[in-house]
């Protein structure tokens, strides 16, 4: 662009060069990793040996591997299972938590702070209180008269463990949740109550549809998370293993076995490939439906364009 | 009955489903505590014991004893250090540059920033150890501090948004008493962006503190191990022995209370607003 004057010509470098870290990176963890593990998943390679071309192998193999079956079944029961609940859940919690009430903000704290804490240290405590003989939970569940279940021991209920887990954050998506309710404009329901709409008709027509966004948000955030659990599975399987009956197979964990542990490189390259593209895609799903079922019409145009210059 | 008392009623019964749900919040770190203070006999007494007759404090000294947890914390914020500062410095050049200069490519560039956050992990994971293992950068702690150099997308993202609400006169008046644009960013800019900074400190703290799967692909000397790695193999080697790992537990978990006690405003507060602009 000859005609830029120079000052404008000063700008454009100014700009270039203070977003250059960004474009380095880009280019180092992002751009060039996408194609190298492309090739690779083309490829064989156990790091001792040089790669080689194998064409399509890899991705026969993954469609005959029975655990490559189960691991995909494990996460997306998984996700399945604990994406509605915590975002009903959180739902509910943010509904309490966005009323005026005296020491609310105290109640916000304390529901978030599950959230903060995940990692090795909170996966150990969950495997003691989830511990059948010993554990806290089967010992108030013998309170109650009944008969709490195996839990991590049980194929059947490990999956029903990790949710229960999970829903402990469940805090996290109950603020976003309380950052939208907020955003309400609060004469609309004063609206809604001069035309006689009870609370759950104001629940729906006005709160329900004014948080799609959040849940849109959530959605797509949980879908993308329940691809990537490792940490809790690692640590509660037992260093890496599946849990008995592989029932605990997350994806990522058996993406780790084949890569870091039987070090096929080019295996693992072709299942993260069909694991991300699959996230992706169920992402995208989520993502075209949108105009269908989230609204975004309430923010306010002064506002927006404020926001977005 | 009257509006009055439903309301009054209403009100009591959100603050017992509240108060009953912090119990649910909380109980896990109560019985964590409980634990680190039993015997081995206690630990498994039934029904548990809420309130120890008689602490045991020397679990902690005997979990201490049997794994280096003080090198594994004193490694770990080593790493949580190096990282705050690249994160911090990086996301703050890069945000400045989204939000105040116009360039050519600029949305474009934006549009591919936020969409690499899209891009699964898994699928980066195996070239990034293979480009650091080429580097010889295994075992070290380099693959861990360096990319934070490169600011994350999210952060940047997070950061432009508070830019923008900054209005230009501030730069303009600084521009014309002779500032130039680093010294604009450092002197005008950087003091307002406070918060957000905040909210990067702690997010990147409990990101580099809670990361499990990077040091345990990148490090393999017991010496360089993180608390999440070290921690996990303290697990496997006294896997019977809860009131010690309890006890590990606690003493693993306080620094994130810490860091969340001073800063659950700004980040309260900061990831509430996040939500609907995301």
């Amino acid at each position: 662009m000859a005609n830029l004057s120079k000052s404008a010509r000063r700008e454009q470098r100014l700009g270039y060069a203070f977003i250059s870290p960004w474009i380095v990176g880009f280019l180092t963890f992002a751009a060039f990793p996408i194609i190298a593990s492309l090739a690779l998943s083309f490829m064989h390679w156990d790091i001792y040996q040089p790669p080689s071309w194998i064409g399509l192998d890899n991705f026969t193999r993954l469609f005959r591997d029975e655990l490559f079956y189960k691991s995909m079944k494990v996460t997306l029961t998984y996700s399945a299972m604990s994406i509605p609940l915590s975002l009903i859940l959180g739902l509910m919690l943010s509904l309490m938590l966005n009323l005026k009430l005296k020491g609310i903000n105290f109640f916000r704290t304390l529901f978030y702070l599950p959230s903060v804490l995940t990692g090795v240290a909170v996966s150990m405590i969950w495997l003691w209180i989830l511990n059948a003989e010993y554990g806290l939970l089967n010992n108030f569940l013998s309170w109650i008269g009944i008969e709490g279940p195996q839990w991590l021991k049980d194929p059947k209920w490990i999956l029903p463990s990790y949710v229960v887990m999970s829903l402990w954050g469940v805090g996290g998506s109950a603020i976003l949740f309380l950052g939208g309710l907020q955003n309400i404009p609060e004469h609309l329901y004063e609206a809604a109550k001069i035309d006689g709409a009870g609370t759950f008709r104001r629940f729906w027509k006005i709160t329900l549809p004014l948080l799609t966004p959040t849940l849109f948000f959530l959605l797509l955030m949980g879908i993308i998370d329940s691809f990537q659990v490792f940490t809790q599975a690692y640590v509660i399987n037992g260093r890496g293993a599946g849990g008995p009956d592989n029932a605990g197979l997350f994806y990522m964990l058996y993406l780790y076995q084949n890569a870091f542990k039987q070090f096929d490189m080019g295996y693992a390259s072709a299942m993260a490939w069909i694991g991300g593209l699959l996230s992706l895609v169920l992402a995208l799903v989520v993502y075209t439906t949108q105009n269908r079922w989230v609204y975004y019409e309430a923010e306010q145009p002064t506002q927006r364009k404020k926001v977005e210059k | 009955m009257n509006t009055k008392s439903y309301k009054s009623l209403t009100k009591g019964t959100t603050y017992v489903v509240l108060i009953a749900l912090s119990f649910v919040c909380l109980i896990p770190f109560f019985w964590m505590i409980s634990t680190s203070l039993k015997t081995k006999a206690t630990t498994f007494q039934i029904p548990p014991q809420w309130i120890p007759d008689d602490p045991k404090w020397s679990n902690y000294v005997d979990a201490f004893s049997f794994a280096p947890f003080g090198t594994y914390i004193t490694n770990t914020m080593t790493i949580a250090v190096f990282v705050i500062v690249g994160q911090v410095v990086s996301c703050t050049l890069v945000a400045y540059g989204f939000s105040r200069f116009r360039f050519r490519g600029r949305e474009v560039l934006f549009m591919v920033m936020l969409a690499t956050m899209l891009i699964p992990e898994q699928v980066t994971m195996i070239p990034t150890f293979l480009l650091y293992s080429e580097l010889n950068w295994i075992d070290t702690y380099l693959p861990l501090i360096v990319p934070a150099y490169f600011a994350s997308p999210f952060f940047v993202f997070l950061m432009r948004q508070y830019l923008l609400t900054i209005p230009k006169d501030l730069d303009e008046a600084a521009k014309i008493d002779g500032a130039n644009e680093l010294q604009i960013l450092w002197k005008v800019l950087v003091p307002i962006l406070r918060p957000s900074m905040t909210i990067i400190v702690v997010f990147t703290f409990t990101n580099v503190y809670n990361d499990f799967m990077g040091p345990l692909i990148y490090l393999n000397s017991s010496e360089k191990f993180t608390i999440a790695v070290g921690l996990a193999n303290f697990l496997s080697s006294r896997g019977a022995e809860w009131n010690l790992l309890m006890a590990a537990s606690t003493v693993i978990v306080l620094p994130l209370l810490v860091i969340y006690y001073y800063a659950q405003r700004n980040m309260i507060g900061g990831i509430a607003s996040m939500g609907v602009k995301g």
